[in-house]
């Protein structure tokens, strides 16, 4: 039973290798995180943070065109930004 | 697929990692279905795959990360690459597009940079990351506002209500915020580090409710099992919240540590 500690109950079941990973939580480590070695064609850590940005702005609409009618109110947002 | 990469030909380079049988990586392809290669020096090997020269220039790559699609198969194809080398021996992975003008290039860094790459090695022995993730859902944590904006009857209602409402999402957030906070320091007791991502927004985590917490631990190998356990208890035991756990994934969120800590050092003594 100990080692099945990897073959998770269901709501875990992202815990198991090679199942194909959300792609938010995979940039979410690519693009914050990583060693940073400078190297001739590496692109500017400001560079990333904009892609980053720029990015999440891009699925996010993405995500809302495909699930009309869930998008939340302006006063949802507005209440909790700082 | 030709004999000397390093003519013309860039160098992705995915992380280092301890050297290990190169057969393990063999039928593996990375960025543009490349072949993946080792370069080693002394006790660290540098993953890398050659990369088209035509894709190599500053402009050209960020056209391409900035397209959803590719930079997806470009993130993926990283993973994929990163994932199957820490099946196989501990690794430290790199940022996203780290290039270098060929193969020698990344055997200079390598040697350059060695104390640093052979520490976060040594860090990372048996560690994995865990990423957890804290759902809160408004209508669970605090009882839902009764009478809906539009059946005010006069302005002065209106206000009251609206006022009444907000007070309510002060509520709700605060409550939600002290609910991650629980679990972070919960979580964090059993780990050897951790580290937080900014929230993600509901639409991209398709989850119903709003990301609390977004954070990763560095967890040693042969602890995973309870750490998911006590993640399994949160989620049962915290009212309108889940908590979700993802990975094993390498230590991605940690791995820019070593390289901050340095820059910190360096400027530190100055304040």
């Amino acid at each position: 039973m100990s080692n099945v500690g990897l073959a998770p109950p269901a709501h875990t079941n992202e815990l198991s290798a090679h199942r194909q990973v959300a792609l938010v939580d995979l940039l979410d480590r690519l693009l914050a995180d990583g060693v940073v070695v400078v190297g001739e064609l590496t692109l500017a850590i400001a560079d990333v943070d904009l892609v980053h940005i720029s990015l999440h702005a891009v699925i996010t609409s993405a995500a809302q065109m495909s699930r009309t009618g869930h998008q939340p109110e302006i006063g949802e947002i507005s209440g909790r930004s700082s | 697929m030709t004999a000397e990469p390093d003519t013309g030909v860039a160098a992705y380079t995915y992380g280092v990692a301890r050297p290990f049988d190169p057969a393990r990586i063999a039928d593996l392809r990375g960025v543009d279905g490349a072949a993946v290669r080792l370069v080693r020096h002394e006790a660290v090997v540098a993953v890398v795959s050659a990369l088209p020269s035509a894709d190599v220039d500053d402009a050209a790559l960020r056209a391409r990360l900035e397209d959803l699609s590719q930079l997806e198969a470009v993130a993926r194809a990283h993973h994929a690459v990163v994932d199957t080398v820490a099946a196989s021996s501990v690794t430290v992975p790199f940022r996203l597009a780290t290039i270098h003008r060929g193969e020698a290039r990344v055997a200079e860094i390598l040697r350059r940079g060695y104390p640093e790459f052979d520490a976060a090695l040594e860090r990372f022995e048996g560690q994995v990351e865990l990423g957890v993730k804290v759902y809160a859902r408004r209508e669970d944590l605090v009882p839902a506002a009764a009478s809906p904006l539009a059946a005010a009857s006069s302005g002065r209602d209106y206000l009251r209500r609206r006022r009444a409402q907000a007070d309510l999402q002060d509520r709700w957030w605060q409550r939600a915020v002290d609910t991650a906070q629980r679990v972070d320091t919960e979580l964090g007791e059993l780990v050897a580090d951790r580290r937080h991502h900014r929230p993600q927004d509901p639409q991209l985590s398709g989850e119903d409710g709003e990301n609390v917490l977004n954070a990763a631990y560095l967890v040693h190998g042969g602890r995973v099992a309870p750490f998911v356990e006590r993640v399994a208890e949160l989620d049962a035991e915290i009212p309108g919240v889940s908590v979700v756990v993802t990975g094993p994934w390498p230590p991605y969120s940690f791995a820019a540590l070593e390289d901050d800590a340095a820059t910190e050092r360096d400027e530190g003594p100055t304040r």
